[in-house]
């Protein structure tokens, strides 16, 4: 199938999110989109699944133009989308999501849910999905469940098949093994369009590579592996950006952070963190590594004040702050950067303006007596907003409607924007271009340089070795190893997430 | 006091520009609801048609629902009567929705409230009016707002649903008030049926209008409604708890992470919307009835469950959903009066318009003219 888009523009009142683009789509081939936050991608592959109408131009399946009116007409005519943010029923098994809308029913209109694991089961063994039909899906680590969403595609015979942001929240063994699938999808003769901002990936699994900026097709590359990650990055975001961060040497003050003996049970009463001690100090920024789902969550969750801990202490410049709520240690000069943005980060039907200021509306600056002072709360924001680059229309636009990366933004915004004295940030860059991310760092690092103490949980090892002062990497609840982020070697920290590191333990 | 900050220097002004409201959000607040009291009406025509009733009475129906409504300074008065207890329950539960609790114990919490109400309303004889008035609508907030605080308490210390906790305590206030009724400090002297003493003149909410004719009702229960909507709106969009209202509504975990204590804005929030209930019985019993009996309710607290919906939990929406529903209900007297059409009509009226309301789809399916373009598709 070979789908050409001529001509898309797509408005959002007086915004244009995408204007005038023009792009082709072959059939047994990789097509890597790429661009920066709320550069329109996610719209442009709306408008190519059905869930938005394009507001001028056309789209043509194999040369006959076509118009759907909603995502159904789109999955009839062979063109399916995994989306950004997954669309799961979690009380439901692997079989009952992916037969959801479209069942196979028997006689009497039953539900034939044999039928339907049988078809799972087929399509699991064409593509090597590896996935049983009969498990919830809230049981299933994050990689398996987009296996499931890219089941529910193929089900309904996709020959198009749209990947927005897949990578994101997968852990790197899980990213090889997705490889995998696109290629088998790829080889199988399927069209494959694959959203990402990491550039190594667009670069490895791509045969053609188109670039957005605001809404504009702004560049192609028809041999991906001839031009360089720098060349990319500065196509993207229209000048060149500097993949190292800038920070003064490392210079340690006082303890601010101290640990001991901390151990955190999770709802299951299964031990997540298992004794962990550690101390972070002013001025010095501790990256903890470690594939997803090791404790990093609990410990994060126990050191914000979100969860009660089952043993040890906390102190926090001398104090014991083991029991503190969050309110409490917000007050302290604590910033969270939590990694579920939307789900915890953010309230997506609440505006910028009121996003800007989810934990910090009680502060004196930003109410008086029982009236929150909304002038300069929005005052603030706009300022935020600039500062940090969000690409809004207005603070009075509602989250929902800003670009996942831009999302991602407001949050860290919101945290860095404050006076704080320890920042802890999950996932910090989860979902964002180059560019905000360069951003970012250097915001991180500076805030570490004015003497506050960073704990960044990243499952991204590159971000953890660019940042991190200090590095402890966490194995199943434990703190197994600890490298000086200067010196420290890739594959070593590696070995170690995978607890087969031999060296000195922590 | 200087809060008028300088935008600092660079700022870009065109941030803080807001977009006019968007055409699909104005239409789903103002121009849904028209087409669904439409609509319900047209149907309610049909059940009529469709119980032997003749056109002719049909036309007449109609006509005594709108000259029973606003037909005349009687017609008023009683639409804003009913109008008062139904838009301050109402608040009561928007309140509630707003802050993620689906509260059904309003019918309860009023009857507490009203009881509560009624025994101070007789018992401090001797206090000046302008003491004794506050004091019943006081006792009567306190009461109900303490009595949905239990479902809120239980809530957040159990996790008990508040729907669940709220049906009992409705079916519990019945048989309280019932057994109240008969202790001898509160039924009235020489009756063997349950009725409370009459209210002493100074606890009764003054008639506003006598000065136009000595027979309307309408009592300064009215200014309450009115300064009910301006407190709630401004509690619910000006104040820090009324932020943390709504961040609890839209995202409990959202909230949580903010720092905001669940458990206290639960019990907060289920405590002022029973107030709000409270109040509304007690001013039933001090502006309208001037005692209680048995099911004094009459339904009201259910009634206001339509009337936040309709309202779409909005305090100016709910004053103007409880006005329709206060017009409703004086027109459906004078319909029965004057056509002789079962009251219990109305009823199904009010039904249909929820109905129809809850499925604006529908509605735009129903009168494509009346809008624009489909509906558009939510994101992600
Ligand atoms: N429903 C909407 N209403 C208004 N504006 C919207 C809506 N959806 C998207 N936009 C705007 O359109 C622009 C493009 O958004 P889009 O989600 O396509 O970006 P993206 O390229 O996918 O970015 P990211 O990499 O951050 O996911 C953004 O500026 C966004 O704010
Ligand atoms: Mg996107």
């Amino acid at each position: 199938m070979a789908v050409e888009l001529r001509g898309i523009t797509k408005r959002f009142g007086s915004f244009a999110a995408v204007k005038g683009v023009n792009l082709q789509i072959r059939a047994g081939k990789v097509l890597g989109l790429l661009g920066e936050n709320g550069a329109g991608k996610s719209t442009l592959m709306n408008v190519l699944c059905g869930l938005y109408a394009q507001t001028e131009g056309e789209i043509l399946i194999d040369g006959k133009p076509v118009r759907f009116n909603g995502p159904g007409e789109a999955i009839r005519a062979g063109i399916g989308m995994v989306h950004q943010h997954f669309m799961l029923i979690p009380v439901f098994t692997v079989a009952e999501n992916v037969v959801l809308g479209v069942e196979p029913t028997g006689r009497f209109d039953h539900l034939d849910l044999d039928q339907a694991r049988a078809q799972v089961r087929e399509i699991n063994d064409s593509y090597g999905l590896e996935v049983d039909p009969d498990a919830l899906i809230e049981t299933l680590p994050v990689g398996v469940q987009q296996r499931v969403e890219i089941i529910k595609v193929l089900f309904r015979s996709a020959d198009l098949v749209i990947f927005d942001e897949p990578t994101a929240v997968l852990t790197p063994q899980e990213v090889v093994e997705f490889f995998e699938i696109v290629r088998s999808l790829r080889d199988s003769g399927k069209a494959i369009v694959f959203i990402t901002h990491k550039l190594g990936e667009i670069r490895e699994i791509s045969d053609h590579i188109a670039v957005l900026r605001r809404g504009e097709i702004v560049g192609h590359a028809d041999h991906p592996d001839a031009v360089s990650e720098a060349d990319l990055a500065e196509m993207m975001v229209g000048r060149p950006v500097s993949f190292d961060v800038e920070k003064n040497p490392h210079k340690p003050g006082a303890p601010l952070l101290e640990v001991a003996d901390l151990t955190v049970l999770n709802e299951n009463d299964d031990i997540a963190v298992d004794d962990v001690s550690m101390i972070v100090r002013s001025g010095e920024i501790v990256g903890i590594a470690g594939v997803q789902g090791n404790g990093q969550s609990a410990l994060v969750e126990a050191l914000t004040g979100l969860t009660r801990v089952a043993g040890g202490t906390v102190l926090f410049k001398g104090r014991d702050i083991t029991r503190a709520s969050a309110r409490d240690r917000h007050r302290m000069g604590f910033a969270h950067i939590p990694e579920d943005r939307q789900r915890t980060g953010l309230i997506p039907a609440f505006t910028i303006a009121e996003n800007m200021v989810l934990d910090s509306y009680y502060d004196d600056r930003f109410s008086r007596g029982p009236t929150m002072l909304w002038r300069v709360v929005n005052q603030a924001a706009a300022q935020a907003v600039q500062d940090f680059d969000v690409r809004a229309g207005s603070i009075f636009d509602a989250v929902s409607t800003l670009s996942g990366g831009n999302q991602q933004k407001v949050i860290v915004a919101r945290e860095l924007s404050r006076d704080t004295e320890f920042l802890i940030a999950s996932q910090p860059t989860r979902g964002l271009d180059v560019g905000s991310i360069e951003y970012i760092h250097s915001r991180i690092a500076q805030a570490r340089d004015e003497g506050d103490g960073v704990l960044i949980v990243s499952s991204e090892l590159d971000e953890i070795l660019a940042l991190s002062d200090r590095i402890l990497v966490m194995f199943k609840g434990k703190i197994v190893a600890e490298f000086d982020g200067a010196t420290a070697d890739k594959s070593e920290v590696g070995l170690a997430m995978a607890g087969r590191y031999e060296g000195a333990a922590a | 006091m200087n809060d008028e900050p300088k935008p600092a220097e660079g700022l870009s002004e065109a941030f803080l520009k807001r977009a006019a409201p968007d055409r699909a959000a104005m239409e789903d607040l103002i121009v849904v609801p028209f087409f669904a009291v439409v609509v319900a009406l047209l149907l309610g025509a049909l059940a009529m048609l469709a119980t032997n009733v003749d056109l002719a009475t049909v036309g007449r129906s109609y006509v005594a629902l709108l000259v029973g409504s606003v037909g005349s300074f009687n017609a008023i008065s009683e639409t804003l009567t009913a109008a008062i207890p139904l838009t301050l329950a109402g608040l009561g539960i928007a309140l509630g929705f707003r802050a993620g609790m689906f509260n059904i114990g309003a019918e309860g919490q009023l009857l507490i409230g009203g009881m509560a109400a009624v025994i101070a309303g007789f018992s401090f004889a001797g206090l000046p009016a302008v003491v004794h008035v506050p004091l019943v609508l006081l006792v009567g907030a306190m009461a109900g707002g303490l009595y949905a605080a239990i479902a809120g308490w239980l809530r957040a210390a159990t996790g008990a649903h508040e729907v669940i906790t709220t049906i009992m305590l409705n079916l519990i206030s019945y048989r309280l008030v019932d057994y109240m009724l008969r202790l001898d400090f509160i039924q009235r002297e020489g009756r063997s049926d349950p009725i409370s003493k009459s209210v002493l003149g100074s606890a009764e909410l003054p008639r506003i209008l006598t000065w136009l004719d000595p027979n309307l009702r309408l009592h300064a229960g009215v200014f309450l409604m009115i300064a009910a909507v301006i407190f709630i709106h401004w509690l619910l969009f000006r104040t820090r708890l009324g932020f943390e209202f709504r961040a609890s509504g839209e995202s409990p975990d959202a909230a949580r992470y903010a720092g905001m204590r669940a458990g206290l804005i639960i019990v907060l929030a289920m405590g002022m919307a029973g107030a709000l209930s409270g109040l509304a019985g007690a001013n039933q019993v001090s502006g309208v009835l001037g005692r209680a009996s048995p099911g004094f309710s009459a339904g009201i607290g259910f009634d206001a469950i339509a009337v936040a919906l309709l309202g779409r939990s909005h305090p100016w929406g709910v004053l103007l959903a409880g006005l329709l529903f206060g017009a409703l209900e004086a027109g459906g007297r004078q319909m029965q009066v004057d056509a002789g059409v079962s009251i219990d009509l109305i009823s199904i009226i009010q039904a249909l318009i929820i109905v129809f309301i809850a499925a604006p789809l529908l509605v735009r399916r129903l009168f494509p003219w009346g809008f624009r373009k489909p509906a558009p598709v939510a994101k992600e």
